[in-house]
């Protein structure tokens, strides 16, 4: 009885009639290039296979077991934020043209995502303030280890000034990106307002030969960073100014183009991409236009067809791995096409207006909890520097438990900052977004003042 | 077509015409041809030493890169700037107003280049 | 055929397609808040449409594209079959869409078995006992394996400089090698595409860190030499490095790690079909040998006695993280629903049907075509139109361009680069047999058409043949007011 299934649609008379076209008498006899000793005597050890009815049950059962947003009450940021997004984008991404398609290398057959790549690449150019940006990579620190290489490349110096305000993570993706390529990641200090220390940066500019200094804004801690005040020591020491910003709240904070920034990265999962335990995500990349020919990945340009109209092609392809092999820019290929087309659909849906109301949303609140949270006896903001939508909460007492009883209240109360900085085990990080309504951030505050009274 | 006689040639298909100890350098009209649409050039800032047979640029089609080496070693005097925003004279004049660069202090022997006359039965073989 | 307008050309300011509620707190005082030097100055130039129009945009923008769901798209080397709607059903469950990736692991136990499910089936596939699933694609398993390799290495206080590759690759085999600080030798492959024993052995030093080999190799041929290859790369504790780009050939029926080799990365966007996307994402977990295993990414997953999942960060030897979080989640989850779904007892037929279709395609195709690797092929093949080039004029090229006009995408073209005029076909498991008929019949009929016709080809498209010269002379990258 030949294995039945619904993704195969050989019948048995399809098979013999395929296999007297071939001229074999069995399949098996098509696999005899495999020498038999390498063919597997034995089936895999694994289960049997399932109905869709049985998938499905045993897939709701395992995702029963997580305790999704839905069923807690999240805080919960460091570089994923809970936001939410239109009805229309998510249809819009299901649509099978786009949601099933290849990578777009025959044009005349895609410019659907082709024309919606370039759409992209303008709205982060728009929000960005700078000339170029590619059509996506993998995520945020991918963005900035990449980021980094094409500093690298351009200078011909080894060496990179970061900030101690990046996400740790993706400072670790930097680490690991770089670690056999003999480059040497320097990290400057914050100050006690929570910003990275200019004087700092000054001293490990002078130093050595820097390829790129390294800001976050708003840092990993939640300060909002004078970024303009970094490009200047950047450029007179000859290295590049790299900025890793989070969109959301460029509606409101200062463009790195217009902070003097080179290259500008980050994470775009804020765009309408849900959270999905992280990933798939979307790194975003823009720079100056004369670093074009250094940039990784795919980056799509307008032209005209053969009958003088406006069309859209995969451009500058001789930077890429598929051409120039081990002189490539990138080794990237597959990117985060799809991904990189929701944000375009969130951003073509909240539009400019829409967008700084998310930002300005977020903030208000997150300003509401904050004050009503740093009432609470031996509770305080960590920094003092301005801050938009996310803030370290020094809790005076080890955040373990408290976030532990809050956890069994339903409420997500923010990451221990231990998590990635031992010793710093009485502070949290918390986010807010236009998603909370009042309610949600008052009981907050009364289930906080609650457990920290009990303890 | 023969290539001129006034200069030598690489198996790489640069050409070289040396007066003293400065030369021009360029790309033949066998590569020109073959690479058809170049669409990029990067060539060196002046005052770069060239080594010889090591590269000093690309040419770049839509979906090829080409390296440039340096038939000679010398010292980069001088980029040829119109080549570099307009390709049209590499195609249509590759051994006159199409020159990449001028070097100076052209050193090393030049037992490893070709005559014209070699190069072209170099690039009728590579036709095959 | 019209242009579509830019989204950026349409709508008109003060419309939006999202509107949110009423601020229930105290708003900020914007100046106060933030001082100046801090805050934007014009507002970034985005759309402004009403929620028909972006809708009724981007639904035309997706007319004017093909995908799986539409059309076969024999695109070799990319496997690209049937993405199964149940995976998106289950993708979509609340609980697996809306987690925070730094929960804690308490509540996120079913993501974790997840991951922990999807290590178990990828390791039996693979013959190898240790896998890490944070890769985000086959590129960056790739850099993440030969991390793994020179880690390795080093441990022993080795340092061997030199990846090998064979001149069929995929580029992101040397360029991954590069990435990682390797010297990259390209090896030539023999007139059946494969690797040269006799070749292969004198490159073979202590300078060699390891050999990426995809198997079959790009032109559909099983490399037989396989574990002879890795014996002598073992011989200089050489890698051998597998490129699962290919796998839909094999899995279930043979294991790389049976064959000796020591390493490999999955494409769960090809082999184990999850959507492409119009190019991503994908994702790209890599399996190892044990001597491996000390070296992969953190974090890893671990299973308590008492059947609880936990992440371990603390791992000394390991070269770190490759990507934030555990890696995309979204699509191991759809690639572990498609496995489930064919079981040990299912998977092999994947790849019988694949050859079978690969195969049957060949027999009606190799009497018009030129097959230079043979009468028989694994899951791919490759046609050379060398000759109709010669006879008639007409390019690889023309002939793709031509099939878009009959409705098809068409095969991949001018690769391998090793192939003159080369149509690399890989017809996949999902086809039905009238499917794969009718594309021989379409190929067969643009063969027989007068050259004229495939040279102004397309015409049946919403563009026809662009000025790909034109947009990389002078780039334009974005759109400008």
């Amino acid at each position: 009885m030949a294995f039945e299934h619904p993704y195969l649609p050989q019948t048995p008379e399809d098979e013999a009639a395929m296999l007297a076209s071939i001229g074999v008498g069995g399949i098996d006899e098509l696999f005899g290039p495999i020498p038999a000793e390498l063919r597997l005597r034995a089936p895999l050890d694994l289960p049997p296979h399932l109905s869709e009815m049985e998938l499905k049950e045993a897939f709701q059962a395992l995702g029963d077991r997580n305790r999704s947003t839905g069923r807690l009450d999240n805080y919960l940021g460091a570089g994923a934020y809970e936001h939410y997004s239109p009805s229309a984008v998510r249809h819009l991404l299901s649509r099978s043209e786009f949601y099933t398609s290849y990578t777009p290398y025959q044009p005349e057959m895609t410019q659907g995502v082709l024309q919606a790549l370039f759409e992209y690449q303008s709205c982060v150019c728009a929000l960005t303030g700078l000339e170029v940006s590619n059509a996506s990579l993998y995520e945020g620190g991918h963005a900035l280890a990449e980021a980094c290489l094409m500093a690298r490349n351009r200078t011909g110096r080894n060496r990179v000034v970061v900030s101690a305000g990046v996400h740790p993570e993706h400072l670790q993706v930097l680490r690991t990106y770089t670690r056999n390529l003999e480059t040497t990641i320097a990290v400057a200090g914050l100050g006690a307002d929570g910003r990275t220390d200019l004087e700092e940066v000054r001293r490990l500019l002078a130093e050595a030969p820097t390829a790129a200094l390294v800001v976050a804004n708003p840092n990993f801690f939640g300060a909002a960073e004078d970024l303009a005040a970094f490009a200047g020591p950047a450029h007179a020491a000859g290295a590049l100014f790299v900025a890793e910003v989070e969109p959301v709240s460029l509606a409101v904070l200062r463009s790195p183009g217009e902070c003097g920034a080179d290259i500008a990265c980050g994470e775009g999962q804020s765009l309408g991409i849900p959270l999905g335990y992280g990933g798939p995500y979307l790194g975003f990349l823009a720079a100056r236009m004369d670093l074009v020919r250094l940039m990784p990945g795919r980056i799509c340009g307008q032209t005209k067809d053969s009958r003088g109209q406006r069309a859209f092609v995969l451009t500058l392809q001789t930077r890429e791995q598929h051409i120039r092999r081990e002189k490539a820019n990138s080794n990237i290929c597959t990117n985060q096409t799809l991904l990189a087309l929701a944000a375009t659909f969130y951003l073509g849906a909240v539009g400019p207006r829409g967008l700084k109301e998310v930002a300005l949303h977020g903030a208000a609140k997150a300003h509401y909890l904050a004050d009503r949270l740093s009432k609470l006896p031996g509770v305080r903001l960590s920094h003092t520097a301005p801050w938009v939508n996310e803030f370290t909460l020094d809790l005076g007492r080890p955040a373990a438990p408290v976030l532990q009883a809050m956890l069994e209240r339903g409420i997500l109360a923010g990451l221990p900052l231990e998590r990635y900085f031992p010793g710093r085990d009485r502070e949290i990080l918390v986010a807010v977004t236009e998603v909370k309504a009042r309610g949600k951030l008052d009981r907050y505050a009364e289930v906080l003042a609650e457990v920290l009274g009990g303890g | 077509m023969s290539s001129p006689q006034d200069r030598l040639y690489t198996r790489t298909h640069e050409w070289i015409r040396i007066e003293g100890g400065r030369a021009s350098v360029g790309l033949t009209a066998f590569a020109v041809e073959a690479i058809k649409d170049i669409v990029f050039i990067e060539l060196p800032a002046p005052g770069r030493a060239l080594e010889a047979g090591k590269p000093f640029g690309v040419v770049e089609s839509v979906k090829a890169v080409f390296d440039l080496n340096a038939p000679l070693a010398g010292v980069v005097a001088e980029t040829n700037k119109a080549v570099e925003s307009d390709f049209s004279a590499l195609a249509s004049d590759p051994y006159g107003a199409g020159w990449l660069l001028r070097i100076e202090g052209v050193a090393g022997g030049r037992e490893g280049l070709l005559d014209a006359a070699a190069y072209d039965r170099f690039c009728a073989e590579e036709r095959h | 055929m019209s242009e579509e307008k830019l989204i950026f050309e349409k709508g008109a300011p003060g419309r939006r397609a999202a509107t949110f509620p009423a601020l229930d707190v105290p708003a900020l005082d914007e100046a106060a808040w933030l001082p100046e030097a801090l805050r934007r100055g014009a507002p970034p130039d985005l759309p402004e449409v009403g929620e028909q129009d972006l809708v009724r945009h981007y639904t035309r923008l997706s007319q004017r594209n093909i995908g799986i769901d539409t059309q076969i798209y024999p695109l070799g080397s990319c496997t690209m079959k049937y993405n199964p709607k149940v995976n998106e059903d289950v993708a979509s469950r609340d609980g697996f869409r809306n987690v925070h990736p730094l929960q804690p692991d308490s509540t996120v136990q079913g993501a974790l078995a997840v991951l922990w499910e999807m290590e178990r089936w990828l390791a039996e596939i693979a013959g190898m006992p240790a896998v890490c699933l944070q890769p985000s694609a086959g590129a960056q398993g790739e850099l993440t394996a030969l991390l793994v390799c020179r880690a390795y290495h080093d441990s022993k206080g080795r340092r061997p400089r030199t990846v090998l590759v064979p001149d069929s690759s995929h580029g992101t085999n040397p360029a991954s090698a590069a990435f990682c600080g390797y010297r990259v030798e390209t090896v030539p492959s023999r007139a059946d595409g494969t690797v040269d024993l006799a070749d292969l052995r004198p490159r073979i030093t202590p300078d060699v860190a390891c050999l990426m080999m995809t198997n079959p190799n790009t032109v559909g041929v099983f490399e037989r030499d396989v574990r002879a290859i890795a014996d002598l790369l073992h011989d200089v504790d050489a890698q051998l490095y597998y490129d699962g780009a290919n796998l839909n050939a094999i899995c279930g029926v043979a294991r790389p790690g049976d064959m000796g080799c020591d390493m490999m990365h999955f494409n769960v966007h090809k082999t184990f079909s999850t959507p492409h996307g119009g190019g991503g994402p994908g994702a790209g977990p890599i399996a190892v040998k044990e001597h491996l295993r000390p070296f992969l990414p953190v974090p890893r997953v671990r299973r308590g006695s008492d059947g609880t999942f936990s992440l371990d960060h603390g791992e000394p030897l390991s070269i770190g993280r490759v990507r934030s979080h555990t890696g995309n989640f979204g699509i191991l989850l759809r690639g572990l629903v498609y496995l489930r779904s064919f079981g040990g007892d299912g998977l092999p037929e994947i790849a019988r049907r694949a050859v079978l279709n690969a195969n049957y395609l060949l027999s009606r195709l190799k009497g018009r075509f030129d097959a230079p690797y043979g009468a028989r092929c694994m899951h791919e093949f490759v046609l050379s139109l060398s000759r109709q080039k010669r006879e008639r004029g007409v390019s690889a090229l023309d002939y793709a361009k031509r099939l878009a006009d009959y409705g098809y995408h068409a095969p991949t073209v001018y690769f391998p680069l090793i192939v003159p005029e080369a149509l690399m076909v890989e017809p996949v498991e999902t086809e039905a047999k009238e499917t794969l008929d009718a594309l021989a019949e379409v190929l067969g009929a643009i063969d027989a058409e007068d050259p004229s016709a495939l040279h102004a080809a397309p015409v049946n498209t919403p563009v026809g043949r662009l000025d790909e010269v034109g947009a990389a002379r002078n780039p334009v990258l974005r759109w400008k007011r």
